[in-house]
């Protein structure tokens, strides 16, 4: 996206959506319904069947279970709630991790190489099962709101550095995350682009995410969500659970603090 | 991967079983209408599917969204008052096969189905209700697309 | 081969409400791969609903139903307890067949 066409975006956002004048349906309220129309029924499903069995299976070299060894941050498998307490500060790793990195840990404890995974192409090999365990997961705290911890100096931290981090303009178009999320209001085209420096509403921006993809029919996580950010902006990806997408995952999770997880959502 | 492989040794299982039970479609694989899903236009599904021109009905309720923000995804659903439907079937005027799909109904369900179908482009979307005694009829809608599902 | 389905059928009024998401690319054959070769279509060509192993709705679909295909329906006089089975054939040969009980 070109300066110029953004600057367009913000030119339309102001009428786009905001009290209609005239009788006819906006373009909002049409993709409100068509939104509607496709809540029930979230392909997303498929991979939380998927995701459940994966967790309860034993499975690598150790050939050990999720549901035996791995603590997202509540206990020893234990699902429920975790999702919206993440990214947190884990003990035995001495790092704050999101899902997607706790998983990968978990999965070096089943005897898997987390740093081949990690550099393994979204879509491929074991980053299918990770699509599928983080469906499981989010959906695990389908409804609750977002609560991350920050009673760490090392939570603290995170948070610090991933606001720099969402402010900071670089790349060939001098794009920051706030370029697009910094403010209330823009759209490209007809997607609304939340405000991620605030809480944005339940169900919206860190809220919605992992999420089906009608447009590729994929599910995302949000490791892959922000690499598909950093592609946008012309930027090279930080890295599949890198410091950095913590940072950032740490930081719009503690400004959208009580929002309500829908994940595993559909978008386009 | 491990765990695919146990689901597929199951899915296997569970297939043999319910198709020694009969619930497996009875039906050859000839009974996919090529000619009608062959089509190119509506008139080319009708013929295809040996259908009259259908009649306009308000007794066909027909749900679409306006707007479908993505064309790979639109949901479509279709209840009907008419008496004794057979088939529906859903056209999508501007695709580059017309013919979506077809759903035949027996007494045991209720003449109404809903689906999601693929738009490559702002179109007209037409329902189409074939009754037992062989008549046709219609509703259709404009479902405009902000961007195209078929691939591009 | 294919990942197994979701089937949820929900008792309501007399009969029920049956949702089904089946996991299928659903590939139109319009599309073409990095190399610019056609990807072949491959699609569902049909697929059933039998209640308690009778066939009570069936399909023919083409290459415009859209992937990890979702189909509700409502079946007559089903009652709790009652078994729905759903399958499908596509245009390779592969089958699926899964099922679930009426809540």
């Amino acid at each position: 996206m070109k300066a110029p066409a953004l600057a367009l975006a913000v030119s339309f956002a102001a009428p786009f959506g905001h009290g209609q004048t005239n009788n006819a349906p906006s373009a909002a309220d049409g993709i409100a319904q068509y939104r509607a129309l496709l809540a029930d029924g979230n392909p997303a499903e498929l991979w939380e069947a998927k995701g459940e069995a994966l967790w309860k299976q034993k499975r690598g070299a150790k050939n050990v279970a999720f549901s035996d060894t791995c603590d997202l941050g509540k206990g020893t498998g234990v699902v429920k709630g975790a999702f919206v307490e993440l990214p947190r500060y884990f003990a035995d790793t001495r790092r704050v991790q999101d899902l997607e990195s706790r998983l990968l840990s978990c999965m070096e404890a089943q005897g898997y190489n987390a740093a081949e995974i990690a550099a393994t192409p979204f879509g491929r090999g074991e980053q299918l099962d990770l699509e599928a365990l983080v469906a499981y997961v989010s959906a695990e705290s389908k409804g609750m709101k977002f609560n991350l911890p920050q009673a760490r100096p090392e939570e603290r931290l995170m948070f610090e550095v991933g606001k720099r981090i969402f402010y900071f303009r670089g790349g060939p178009y001098d794009f920051s995350c706030a370029s697009c999320h910094g403010e209330a209001g823009k759209r490209i085209r007809l997607q609304e682009l939340p405000d991620l420096t605030k809480n944005p509403g339940d169900g919206v921006g860190f809220a919605a995410w992992p999420a089906y993809r009608v447009s590729s029919g994929e599910l995302w996580g949000m490791q892959r969500r922000l690499n598909d950010c950093y592609r946008q902006q012309r930027f090279p990806f930080p890295g599949y659970g890198s410091d950095a997408t913590i940072a950032l995952a740490t930081y719009m999770g503690v400004q959208g603090k009580g929002s309500v997880s829908i994940a595993p959502s559909i978008k386009r | 991967m491990q765990n695919r492989r146990e689901m597929v040794a199951r899915s296997a299982t569970v297939a043999l079983l319910l198709a020694g039970a009969g619930v497996l479609p009875a039906r050859a694989q000839s009974a996919w209408p090529k000619a009608a899903f062959d089509g190119k236009s509506i008139d080319e599904v009708y013929k295809g599917l040996g259908i009259a021109k259908p009649v306009e009905s308000k007794d066909i309720a027909f749900t679409a969204p306006d707007i479908a923000e993505n064309g790979a995804v639109v949901p479509i659903g279709v209840t009907t008052t008419l008496p004794g439907v057979k088939r529906i079937a859903f056209l999508v005027e501007k695709n580059p096969t017309t013919l979506a799909g077809l759903f035949d109904f027996t007494e045991a369900v209720e003449p109404s189905v809903k689906t999601r179908i693929k738009m490559q482009q702002t179109s007209n979307v037409l329902a189409v209700a074939i009754t037992s005694d062989d008549k046709v009829y219609y509703a259709q809608k404009e479902v405009k697309v902000t961007l195209g599902g078929c691939g591009g | 081969m294919s990942d197994p389905m979701r089937i949820r059928a929900q008792a309501q009024g007399s009969g029920a409400v049956v949702r089904v998401l089946m996991s299928h690319e659903m590939e139109t054959g319009q599309r073409k791969d990095a190399a610019g070769k056609t990807i072949p279509a491959w699609h569902i060509t049909e697929m059933t609903a039998a209640l308690n192993g009778k066939v009570v709705l069936s399909g023919e679909w083409g290459t415009a139903i859209a992937k990890n295909p979702f189909t509700e329906f409502v079946v007559k006089g089903a009652k709790a307890g009652d078994k729905i089975t759903v399958n499908w054939v596509d245009n390779r040969g592969d089958k699926r067949s899964d099922e679930a009980v009426v809540a």
